[in-house]
């Protein structure tokens, strides 16, 4: 397979950015789309050409760290995957593709594709867990949880912090993400004791770091990986609405 | 002022009694930190995985200073995230006749009596603590109807103790010590520093005392100073290139420490992970791991006779062999990996392969959907089958997986006595990184439990223990030692970008991958290894003449990242090959073909081969010298493993 890219370079984060035209050939379709840049890079690489910087690692969809714009859609044209899940069987051969990073004020360019998700963090440090030392913890049988309960937590923790969800929302948003982990922890017996400081200080932080509000457009819940629900959008504004109380 | 020890004398500091009471008996008599002093001490952490993160929170809970590093651009993206089937604990909540004792047991035979017993009895000891940590952090294991913790089985062990989270139980252990982590940068007691890579390991009069990074944003190169350094930083299977490992996943911090003087542990012990999808073609960068524990439900199969290329719902039952059942009755599928793995190759070089290749094996749910259901099969595997069919466009509902070994884990790495030091005093190696706990094969869901013992558990203690013993002089990166460590590393960048060849960095990988796959992979022999060794070394001569490497120094540049790391990687490779060669017996992993069985299991020699070997590193090319450090075992006896 043939493919036309469209690719943002950038050489850093303060200098301007544009497209730049590539080409591929030899592509087989059972190849990921970062297996696809790798080829290219190789390719630049043998020209002396500064290859295209992009994050990737576990390259099965679990990590968090591959996430570029295909197309105008974050990680690609298929659902529910991560950019490097994306096969180039799912592109017609021939065609031409645009390459973008996430874009978000709070996700700023550090070069080319690759970008600061450090807001992500420091919205965790702010409540993304239950506090409990080392050593002190109960038998894990003596915290019951029932299933169903223990399942929708399940559902919510699964998020991998890639930010789609953000790159996706037309106000940049992270509610989806921030929600996901104030539900976890609101469902789970084991996080109510933090529970109101909890959603006070993570939303807090969510908007510290520049992130939009959210106002129900739900693209976020299209672009996630792992399908992460806007249930829990819900839930995080009854969490805070129930913290100010 | 602390000595340098006599390196010559591996002394692995196991403390005396009974092996049930070792453990408590170090913990009540190891010096401690008094609360007031910790404040004054300063402890690198390097990398964030379950071993990393759980030391540093644990650390910083208790009031040291901890400086913590990794390469990814998050601490929470660490290759512990990418761990699927779960995490084994004796708590025997099945009442299946699961022990402490029974876990150390299990772990012992499965790492074919290679292993420290004393670290392994203290192993099965925490599991179980390690559980009721992570429960009450808010993990969501799985969970029965009455709201209990769900058990699952996995292969080498006749109860069923592995606890999980869904096919992502590294993951939600991970977040939760990234929890705990955050939670500390956010208090101040740790400082964070992601996307750095430690290139260089800095001693003052012998001690570990810092750590020299490249800034892989800014290219610049960093100095940090401490009073401690930890290193866990996972294993080094990425040096065959394709592997079940995260692309960045590399040997640069512990091979730096390596060549620093910290010896380096039975580097042939490699894990070969039997249920991995197969090769599709050379432009692949790695290969996908299916969760063992899909070997619980699913069959494995190749057909009767060779060549048969029938699409696999046209053979019929009797002309399947399900070679591990048929081999292994007792243990079935569930056997260990390194027997699975190596009962999938012989099937496929007898050429009865299945698949455009004939280089994979099926893992068949056909039995098991028509007894369980489809939807008890979806609840139990549903991610994996939905990341099967992504990759290969097949839905294994109603087809067989077709699955093959491949590079997974490795039990190798640097050497620590019981305190998880290594043979440069002050430095720590945590996890995968170090070699202490699987012998020659690692079980199943057992990675989690070291990690995260180690983090969690065991560091609090040694580590105390060692700041409470030793005086430890001021040191500033102004030290002379660090301007010596920063000039190497610039030189080393600087010959890098300077070489300017025609191949790239990606063909060398390739090209050592193959070499150690096809010698130093699932069957070894004399002849093959001493081909590698000179194989090796031919391509490292040619790679410092040849390679080239995109962009440049001062900035984020991937390929020079790559390039430092696959250096490092043709020196371990051939150290891999040496040590392979040297153990003349075949055990776990690590399979010499000239040492086996009539029927073609593993035959050990405990007589010449029972105890670690621990290399010294020499200089670069020259032959590194052999230490031992003798397995004595009090509490199992030797015996043939076997799971017929």
């Amino acid at each position: 397979m043939k493919f036309n890219l469209k690719i943002w370079r950038q050489e850093g984060p303060e200098l301007p950015g544009a497209f730049r035209d590539y080409t591929v050939d030899n592509i087989i379709p059972e190849m990921s789309f970062l297996e696809m840049l790798d080829a290219l890079n190789e390719e630049l690489i043998r020209k002396g050409e500064e290859p295209v910087a992009f994050d990737s690692d576990c390259r099965e969809g679990i990590c968090g760290t591959c996430g570029l714009v295909i197309d105008g859609m974050a990680h690609g044209p298929k659902l529910a995957c991560t950019t490097c899940e994306v096969r180039m069987r799912v592109f017609e051969d021939g065609c031409t593709i645009t390459v973008e990073p996430f874009r978000a004020k709070a996700f700023p360019v550090i070069k080319d594709l690759v970008v600061d998700r450090s807001a992500f963090d420091r919205i965790i440090g702010k409540g993304g867990y239950v506090s409990e030392n080392t050593g002190s913890a109960p038998d894990g049988n003596a915290i019951p949880v029932p299933k169903d309960i223990a399942e929708k937590a399940m559902d919510s923790a699964a998020c991998i912090g890639c930010g789609a969800c953000v790159a996706a929302c037309p106000n940049a948003s992270a509610s989806l993400f921030v929600s996901a982990k104030i539900s976890q922890f609101a469902l789970l017996p084991q996080g109510h004791a933090e529970r109101k400081s909890r959603a006070q200080k993570m939303v807090g932080q969510m908007d510290a770091e520049g992130f939009g509000n959210c106002s129900n457009h739900a693209e976020c819940e299209a672009a996630c990986p792992k399908g992460i629900s806007i249930e829990n959008i819900a839930r995080m504004r009854a969490e805070y609405m129930r913290s100010l109380r | 002022m602390i000595q340098a020890t006599e390196r010559s004398i591996l002394n692995s500091k196991i403390p005396a009694g009974p092996m049930a009471d070792k453990w408590s008996t170090f913990k009540a008599n190891c010096k401690l930190v008094s609360p007031a002093n910790k404040r004054k001490h300063t402890i690198i952490v390097v990398g964030t995985g379950l071993a990393g993160g759980a030391a540093a929170a644990s650390l910083a809970e208790l009031g040291y200073n901890v400086l913590n590093f990794c390469i990814q651009d998050s601490p929470r993206r660490a290759h512990s995230v990418a761990a699927q089937g779960g995490i084994n604990a004796a708590k025997n909540y099945q009442n299946d006749g699961d022990s402490v004792h029974r876990l150390f047991y299990d772990t012992i035979k499965g790492g074919d009596f290679r292993a420290r017993e004393a670290n392994v009895h203290r192993l099965a000891e925490l599991s179980v603590n390690i559980i009721d940590q992570c429960v009450a952090q808010g993990v969501p294991f799985a969970r029965e109807y009455g709201g209990t913790l769900a058990n699952r089985s996995f292969g080498g062990a006749q109860v069923s103790r592995t606890f999980y989270a869904r096919g992502q139980t590294g993951q939600q252990l991970l977040l939760g010590a990234y929890g705990q982590l955050m939670r500390q940068v956010d208090a101040g007691r740790v400082k964070l520093f992601p996307r750095r890579e430690m290139l260089d390991l800095v001693q003052v009069d012998g001690v570990a005392r810092g750590i020299i990074c490249r800034n892989l944003v800014s290219g610049e190169i960093e100095s940090y100073a401490a009073d401690a350094v930890l290193v866990a930083t996972g294993g080094y299977s990425t040096v065959f290139f394709l592997s079940t490992c995260a692309v960045n996943c590399n040997a640069t911090a512990i091979w730096r420490c390596h060549k620093r003087g910290a010896y380096f542990a039975n580097p042939c012990y490699t894990q070969i992970h039997p249920t991995c999808l197969p090769l599709l073609g050379e432009s692949q960068s790695k290969l996908t791991l299916m969760s063992e524990s899909l070997r619980n439900d699913g069959r494995v199969w190749v057909p009767k006779t060779k060549g048969d290329k029938r699409p696999p719902h046209e053979i019929p039952e009797v002309e399947r062999d399900y070679f591990l059942e048929r081999r292994y009755p007792a243990f079935g599928n569930l056997v260990p990996r390194d027997i699975a793995s190596r009962a999938a190759k012989a099937i496929c070089d007898e050429g009865r392969g299945v698949g455009a290749t004939g280089y994979s094996v099926y893992l068949d749910f056909g039995d098991a959907i028509k007894r369980l259901g489809q939807a008890t099969i979806k609840e139990r595997y549903g991610n994996l089958f939905a990341m099967y069919e992504e990759i290969t466009a097949d839905d294994p509902y109603h087809t067989p997986m077709r699955i093959y070994p491949a590079p997974h884990y490795t039990m190798g790495g640097l050497w620590v006595d019981y305190n998880l030091m290594s043979t440069i005093p002050g430095l720590h190696v945590l996890g995968e990184a170090n070699f202490s706990d699987h012998g020659a094969n690692r079980l199943g869901a057992s990675a989690l439990m070291q990690g995260l013992s180690d983090g969690y558990f065991v560091i609090p203690y040694t580590l105390g223990d060692y700041l409470a013993s030793n005086k430890l002089p001021k040191v500033g990166t102004d030290h002379d030692a660090f301007k010596q460590a920063v000039a190497g590393v610039k030189d080393q960048t600087a010959r890098l970008l300077a070489v300017k060849g025609t191949k790239t960095v990606r063909d060398y990988h390739w090209e050592l991958g193959r070499i150690l796959w096809d010698q130093v992979g699932m069957g070894r022999n004399a002849k093959g290894l001493t081909q590698a060794i000179s194989d090796i070394r031919a391509l490292r001569e040619d790679y410092w003449k040849n390679v080239k490497v995109g962009g440049t120094g001062d900035d984020l540049n991937k390929s020079l990242e790559f390039a430092g790391r696959v250096a490092d990687f043709m020196e371990l490779g051939e150290l891999m090959a040496r040590d392979a060669l040297e153990r003349n017996e075949s055990c776990g992993g690590h399979f010499r073909e000239e040492y086996q069985t009539e029927e073609g299991e593993a035959l050990r020699n405990d007589k010449d081969f029972c105890h670690v070997a621990a290399w010294e590193y020499q200089g670069e090319g020259a032959v590194p010298v052999r230490h031992q450090e003798a397995l004595s075992f009090e509490a199992v006896h030797l015996a043939q493993r076997s799971y017929k």
